[in-house]
């Protein structure tokens, strides 16, 4: 059972950086950035609900809402005013802006919210589920997180392939200066997906604050930068690669922490993927374009 | 060895046709003898016996579609050879398959008897295919002359720990880099420029600059993608006479790709018409021009105007 | 004539860059000697040695050679782990200090190339985020490596172990050199500002040196180009290499440094964050110059430690800054909006100076 408990653990812990992922592999595709504040996010989206919560005494689920509305208008200002005038700028000068703002995320939350952890309120309750008389325990969180999971996953997919502003995001993708003459506007299709993306980081921060209840203003830096390793894993730029290189991420940590050592854990999940890397250049499900000669 | 250049008319060779006709443009009464090898290709009479590039059976294949096939070509030690075909005929794909920028699927590349298969791109450099490319690819940032010193990078050898703690040897060699590079610039007159940054030169320049680096480089097959490209004719007719004279003065091959027949027809002694990844005719100037498959490749069936091919000043794209 | 000429500026600036050097250490040393310098100012100056080598040497990786290297401070710490033992295990045998510190930078300088060849040499296949992706995650790897190390010693020789210092079952008198999250204790502190200065010096002559050479032009001419670079016979695997081993020894160098002024030293430090820090240095003072890293190195280390007394609000502004200085510098609109408001002052200087002049005139 214990096996059966991992991959269950796995799943669940796979599910949050899946969600995370896909925020970096969108905005990546879209504006060829390394978004570092991004984990940032996922905390203020954590102290948001909490706050909603614990200060206003709102339920659980309006928390969330509250958090992801917050965490999107949030995503769009900061791509409007730090990103957008580096359009143009060599990648490195984004990629140090975007170290900026995730500074400035950290260490306005310090200033709001001070260093002390807070212990987060669990937004799931329910009562835990258990199988095979009690030999297999499931937490209803990682059942939630995993629904949550997929139907974001759907849920974007049907948005990217079906709608209109979805096709958009793609062609921008592909081509913004194509894109441009076809009458997209690009800024705010770029704007959306930070939107997009932003919201689901606040969605993946309740989840992961619930899952591991503290909060601290420096709570977002490793499941941020562990969610970008999934991301370029399953294919920078790819959904479907974020979803695969998320679960597979959570799935080996937990391994690696269950059976070789919780202090060897993190080295582990980078090994693993400096390994595929070199296996397969572009990632699990991304394609290596070659320089044209 | 004696050169026969300029002293024969054309003549048939392989396929037995195209004698020079009636409107030949004047320049083809240079013509050189070629003379055919027991493989279907030509090489010049005075390299008799001293192929540099034979290409058999080359091909590559992108996913299904086969981007070159068969293609079987040989350039003589001093030939100054022409590829062209339409637009996506697989001209440049042929450069980057003997530059080793793809592996061929099939075939073998023999440079100077040595057959390059499973060489990288700076190997085969190394054993002597300089390029220029279509796209100019200069050192942007580095100036004129260390552009060409990095071209003469494999000339010169000094060690990084020569570099590094300034040992006699890195300053002989830094010398030599110096006042080979001069050398090298003064062939297509820009010593003068020697000091100014590769990417702020006009077009022309860097076009030239491409060519020098690649001499640098002591090649033995020179490869040059579309040198004319976005140049005005008397800046081309220039270019001719470069392309005769760094044969003539450093003794090597040179093989073109380029849409502008005035040149291609102007300086190529032998030539090959590539369209769809396949060669469909190969000959002298003469013979290309007068060969209705490569007229039909070039302008479609229909309207079928030998004439316009041999037209003065006129690009086919 | 313009190549001579040209030669003439690099090997200008160069010296320049020798003389800034030079004179901010005699400068500090004569503060020091007569007293003007605080104990605060004093313990910053070895670790703003480190920081300047540490920039110079990222410079090589990310101005140089193009790659964007995010895990900088992986280097700099097998280099700092590997100072502090060699130093320790070589107290009883080397009594000269200054020769204990050379040989323990030596050390280091060639345990952080060995780990850069061996991340080099995988991390080399991949090109552009792909790569920074790796090197991070290398940091990342070393760091967490570092902190389930356990490295003892007695008379029987050097243990190891990853598990925890009970395992190393050392004899009674022996002494634990790293004690896995703890880090090195006890560490002898042998760095000295003159030290940091021939190390900046050290690092210089090799990053300058390498630069105006035939290997440092093959490795520029693989960033600007890497297919004309090989289209002329070089090797882009090895140059890249060359840049990224050359780079992490001297990290390695700057690691020791660093180490040696603390008496302890724990493998947390060396985490992703100083990787951005020193990364930051290297960008603000622009991409290949040398000489703004240096500076940008040594106001980003001074300045947040100056700035202590606003307490949390410190980094929010350095954050602020940050950005803020990124956007003007690569940001056309607002650059020109700036040049128009300092034209505009400009302007109105020089109609000042008109009407002065004007009055003058008819005053005359």
């Amino acid at each position: 059972m214990g096996l059966l408990t991992n991959v269950i653990n796995g799943v669940s812990l796979g599910s949050v950086y899946a969600i995370i992922a896909l925020g970096y592999t969108m905005v990546y595709g879209i504006a060829k950035m390394l978004n570092f504040a991004h984990g940032d996010i996922i905390m203020v989206g954590g102290y948001l609900c909490f706050c909603a919560v614990q200060y206003l005494g709102l339920p659980p689920l309006v928390g969330v809402v509250l958090a992801c509305a917050g965490c999107t208008c949030l995503g769009i200002v900061i791509e409007r005013l730090a990103y957008k005038p580096l359009r143009e700028a060599p990648s490195l000068a984004v990629l140090i802006t975007a170290i900026g703002v995730s500074y400035f995320l950290q260490n306005s939350a310090l200033l709001i919210w001070k260093s002390d952890p807070k212990v987060f309120p669990s937004v799931v309750k329910l009562p835990t589920l258990s199988f095979f008389g009690g030999q297999l325990n499931v937490s209803p969180l990682s059942i939630v997180t995993v629904l949550t999971c997929i139907a974001v996953m759907v849920g974007l997919t049907l948005f990217t392939q079906r709608t209109k502003m979805g096709k958009a995001m793609r062609a921008c993708s592909e081509d913004k200066g194509a894109a441009q003459l076809m009458g997209i506007d690009v800024n705010a299709t770029i704007s959306m997906v930070f939107a997009i993306g932003s919201g689901l980081a606040a969605i993946a921060g309740v989840l992961l604050c619930s899952a591991y209840p503290t909060l601290m203003p420096t709570t977002g830096s490793l499941p941020g930068i562990k969610a970008f390793t999934a991301a370029v894993f399953g294919g920078i730029g790819s959904i479907p690669g974020a979803m695969l290189g998320g679960i597979l991420l959570g799935i080996i940590e937990i391994f690696a922490k269950a059976y070789i050592g919780t202090e060897l854990a993190d080295a582990i999940v980078f090994g693993v993927l400096i390994v595929v890397l070199l296996v397969r250049p572009a990632g699990l499900l991304g394609t290596f374009v070659p320089e044209k000669v | 060895m004696a050169r026969n250049e300029g002293t024969y008319k054309a003549q048939s060779a392989a396929a037995g046709e195209g004698q020079a006709r009636a409107g030949v443009p004047k320049r083809a009464s240079q013509a050189t003898k070629m003379v055919p090898l027991p493989t279907d290709s030509l090489i010049p009479e005075r390299d008799q016996g001293q192929t540099i590039l034979e290409c058999r059976h080359l091909g590559i294949d992108f996913g299904g579609l086969h981007a070159v096939e068969d293609f079987n070509f040989t350039v003589g030690k001093t030939e100054i050879a022409g590829l062209i075909g339409p637009n996506g005929a697989g001209k440049t794909t042929v450069f980057n398959l003997l530059t080793k920028v793809y592996q061929p699927t099939r075939g073998a590349i023999i440079l100077d008897g040595i057959d390059t298969a499973n060489m990288t791109t700076p190997q085969v450099a190394q054993a002597g295919i300089a390029r220029t490319f279509q796209n100019i690819r200069l050192f942007d940032s580095l100036t004129v002359e260390e552009n060409v010193r990095i071209g003469l990078h494999n000339q010169v050898k000094c060690g990084m720990w020569s570099g590094i703690f300034r040992l006699p040897r890195h300053w002989l060699a830094e010398k030599e880099f110096h006042d080979r590079a001069l050398e090298l610039l003064d062939v297509f007159g820009m010593a003068d420029q020697a000091g100014a940054v590769a990417g702020s030169l006009p077009y022309g320049a860097q076009r030239r600059l491409e060519i020098v680096r690649a001499l640098a480089t002591a090649p033995k097959l020179l490869l040059l993608d579309e040198p004319a490209a976005g140049m005005n004719p008397s800046e081309t007719a220039e270019l001719m006479e470069n392309i005769r004279k760094i044969r003539d003065d450093f003794q090597i091959a040179i093989m073109l790709i380029e849409h502008d027949m005035d040149l291609v027809m102007g300086v190529c002694e032998g030539i090959a018409v590539l369209n769809f990844g396949k060669i469909i005719a190969k000959g002298t100037p003469e013979q290309i021009q007068a060969n209705p498959q490569v007229i039909e490749a070039y302008l479609g069936k229909q309207e079928t105007d030998d004439a316009a091919l041999r037209g003065k000043g006129r690009r086919y794209q | 004539m313009d190549a001579i000429r040209n030669m003439d500026k690099t090997t200008r600036s160069n010296l320049i860059t020798y003389g800034m050097v030079i004179v901010a250490f005699a400068v500090m040393q004569g503060l020091s000697s007569i007293g003007a310098i605080g104990s605060s100012t004093k313990g910053l100056l070895i670790p703003i040695c480190a920081y300047i080598s540490l920039g110079i040497s990222l410079n090589l990786v990310v101005g140089i050679s193009g790659e964007l290297s995010l895990g900088h401070a992986g280097f700099m710490s097998v280099g700092a782990f590997t100072g502090v033992v060699v130093s320790s295990l070589l107290s009883g045998v080397v009594a000269n200090g200054a020769l204990r510190f050379l040989l323990a930078s030596l050390a280091a300088g060639g345990a952080a190339a060995l780990a850069g060849v061996l991340v080099g040499v995988p991390v080399m296949r991949l090109q552009g985020d792909y790569l920074a992706i790796v090197t991070l995650a290398f940091g990342e790897i070393i760091k967490n490596l570092l902190n389930n190390l356990w490295l003892g010693w007695d008379s029987e020789g050097l243990h190891v172990s990853m598990r925890n210092a009970n395992d190393l079952s050392l004899e009674a008198g022996g002494k634990i050199l790293i004690n896995g999250p703890q880090g090195a204790t006890g560490i002898e502190r042998l760095s000295t500002f003159t030290f940091g200065f021939l190390l900046i010096i050290f690092t210089l002559i090799v990053v300058l040196n390498l630069v105006n050479s035939r290997s440092g032009r093959a490795i520029m001419a693989v960033r600007d180009n890497r297919i004309a670079a090989e289209s002329v016979g070089i090797s882009t695997t090895k140059y890249r290499l060359m840049a990224f081993v050359v780079s992490a020894a001297l990290a390695g160098m700057a690691g020791a440094l660093y180490a040696m002024n603390y008496s302890s030293i724990v493998p947390k430090k060396f985490d992703f964050n100083t990787s951005i820090n020193i990364l930051v240095f290297v960008v603000l003072g622009g991409m290949g110059n040398i000489r703004g890293g240096i500076i940008s190195a040594t106001l980003l280390t001074v300045l947040p430690e100056k700035l202590r007394f606003l307490g949390d609000l410190r980094m929010l502004i350095y954050a602020v800054v940050l950005i803020m200085v990124m956007l003007v510098s690569n940001n056309r609109a607002l650059q020109a909006t700036l040049q128009s408001v300092v034209e505009r002052v400009r302007r109105r200087r020089d109609d000042d100076d008109l009407v002065l002049d004007a009055e003058k005139g008819g005053d005359a």
